[in-house]
């Protein structure tokens, strides 16, 4: 049994941006690294279902260009017991999705599992247009994932307003994991010791880039009237406060 | 610009998503169509303002499944070729959306909230980092882009219009492979936090679990209702029934005072038609004060503490 999960290297910006010379992107330097939250959540549950069943094999993927690769090494001290870099640098999650395709539909797995969306594009589409490159069924935001092994799994799906959809998904199967399906794991030190060691193996992508839009610019947004700022120390705020409150529920 | 629209139902009943496309179709110029997929398409009322066609599918499954959706509008965009395919940025159409963007080679953005038309060429404006910049995006070679629009942006079309409307027979649908089973609804709330008329929302700004007594407290002196943000669901520190935002509940309180709520677009989306919204939090730039109408960058356990002893 096998279980892939494909994750991102998140590019998450602090307080302050700038952008890029011409514009389109946010400039690097503004930029720190991490492990997309859901993918974490996607690793996890791809962990509990291997611990559950006993037995089965993790396969952690990732499109990205060679550089740190702490996304990957974070997964493999989570427990999963390998990864790969895919050589990509697309960013959109059609070119994404295609340059995984290759690698995840290679491992021949049982069950494919991405998180929801990412924290940087936040598109939401990179695994539903993965699972249709490799035809494979697919369920998106899943928050309960009931599957012994084999046969068609029966997840659920949260809709708008919390209402639940108890969706069965033939296998192998593609789902797109949703945050506060679990609570991932920290990795020990010596995990983390011993994932720094391990290899990484990079595989090139495939050469057709077909990006499903390009960015004319990227901008600060427009600070609306925003809001008026109490000022103040803390007591002063609170009784700014509790007048404001006091007024509008009149 | 014509433009086809994806009605999104459920349990028999059309979203208010589906609406607000039409609107946003109609600002693109139109014509607009409409695609209604279901057991009953004839049973779900799309006669808006701003639509010139409705066309039906019937398809043997009452509710959503992403095969489905995906085959019939597969069809749909081959034969009519319209130039701009719009859906609600839902669950639903995180399920079939993208795939048939990969199949039939169509842009795509999803989570737009803005759309122009600039010399011809579609612009969608959406976020990217955390909501922290903006973008407009836009499509070159592509004589299709399917996007995912942003609910509550648009108004909703208003009801009238006589459009003219088709019955198309569905292709014929391979076995669908990801199966609605049943509904289950959400635990029933101890309290309704929709009805409230002042919200205390909480957010990750709380940062600890043992820290929500605190706020169970402070709300009762202040006779408002406990709500959080989705963070706090996740964590399992309090129930769904309470959680604000696109997949928890909306709310329209006369006051909503949000602490440690930072304002992702999923919760602000739940919120921002309430009266009056009071923030605070630590980081000046957090994207709530965009939304808030008084702001304090404060220490929210301070502020707390301060209004816990006020008379």
């Amino acid at each position: 049994m096998k279980l892939v999960v494909c994750v991102k290297q998140v590019k998450v910006l602090g307080d302050e941006v700038g952008f890029t010379a011409d514009s389109r992107d946010v400039d690097p330097d503004y930029l720190d690294l991490a492990l997309n939250e859901w993918d974490a959540c996607a690793t996890e549950e791809a962990l509990r279902i291997r611990e559950r069943l006993g037995e089965g094999e993790v396969v952690a993927i990732t499109a990205a260009p060679a550089g740190p690769e702490l996304a990957l090494r974070r997964c493999l001290a989570m427990g999963v017991d390998r990864a790969i870099r895919v050589e990509s640098a697309a960013v959109d999650p059609i070119s994404i999705a295609r340059a995984l395709a290759g690698a995840v539909g290679g491992e021949s797995p049982d069950l494919v599992l991405c998180g929801v969306q990412s924290s940087d594009v936040v598109q939401g589409s990179t695994g539903t247009a993965l699972a249709e490159l490799l035809e494979l069924p697919r369920v998106a935001v899943v928050t309960k994932i009931d599957w012994s092994g084999s046969g068609p799994a029966t997840v659920y799906r949260e809709l708008e307003g919390g209402l639940i959809d108890v969706v069965e998904v033939d296998t192998p199967a593609l789902l797109t994991v949703q945050t506060g399906i679990n609570q991932p794991r920290y990795a020990t030190l010596r995990a983390i010791k011993l994932a720094e060691q391990k290899e990484i193996p990079a595989v090139p992508a495939p050469d057709r880039a077909e990006p499903a839009y390009r960015v004319r610019r990227m901008f600060a947004p427009p600070k609306g009237q925003g809001a008026k700022i109490l000022q103040g120390p803390p007591a002063d705020v609170a009784r700014q406060i509790a007048d404001i409150v006091k007024e509008r529920l009149k | 610009m014509s433009v086809l629209v994806v009605a999104e139902h459920v349990r028999g009943r059309m979203r208010g998503v589906t609406y607000e496309l039409v609107t946003a179709g109609r600002a693109l110029g139109g014509p607009v169509a409409v695609a209604v997929i279901g057991r009953d398409p004839a049973a779900l009322d799309m006669r808006r303002e701003g639509v010139d066609e409705v066309v039906q599918v019937r398809v043997e499954q009452a509710e959503f499944e992403n095969d489905v959706y995906q085959r019939v509008l597969e069809m749909l965009i081959a034969e009519r070729r319209p130039q701009v395919v719009l859906l609600g940025f839902t669950v639903n159409s995180l399920g079939y959306g993208p795939a048939i963007a990969v199949r039939l080679g169509l842009g795509l953005a999803t989570d737009v909230f803005a759309v122009r038309r600039d010399d011809g060429a579609l612009v969608a404006t959406r976020a990217f980092y955390g909501s922290k910049v903006h973008a407009d995006l836009e499509f070159p070679g592509k004589e299709s882009v399917l996007l995912l629009l942003r609910p509550t942006i648009w108004p909703p079309a208003p009801p009238g219009g006589n459009p003219k409307t088709i019955t198309k027979a569905a292709p014929d649908l391979p076995h669908s492979r990801a199966r609605h089973q049943e509904f289950v609804e959400p635990p029933r709330a101890d309290v309704d936090i929709a009805d409230a008329d002042f919200l205390l929302a909480i957010g990750r700004g709380i940062g600890d679990r043992e820290k929500i007594p605190t706020f169970e407290q402070l709300a009762q002196k202040l006779g408002a209702t406990l709500a959080v943000s989705r963070p706090l669901v996740d964590a399992g520190w309090m129930p769904n029934s309470r959680q604000v935002g696109q997949s928890g509940k909306t709310v329209k309180p006369k006051v909503y005072l949000a602490m440690g709520i930072s304002g992702a677009v999923q919760h602000l989306a739940g919120m921002k038609a309430s009266g009056t919204i009071i923030a605070v939090n630590t980081d000046p730039e957090a994207a709530i004060f965009g939304t808030a109408h008084y702001g304090a960058v404060a220490d929210l356990f301070e502020v707390a503490e301060e209004l816990e002893k006020l008379p």
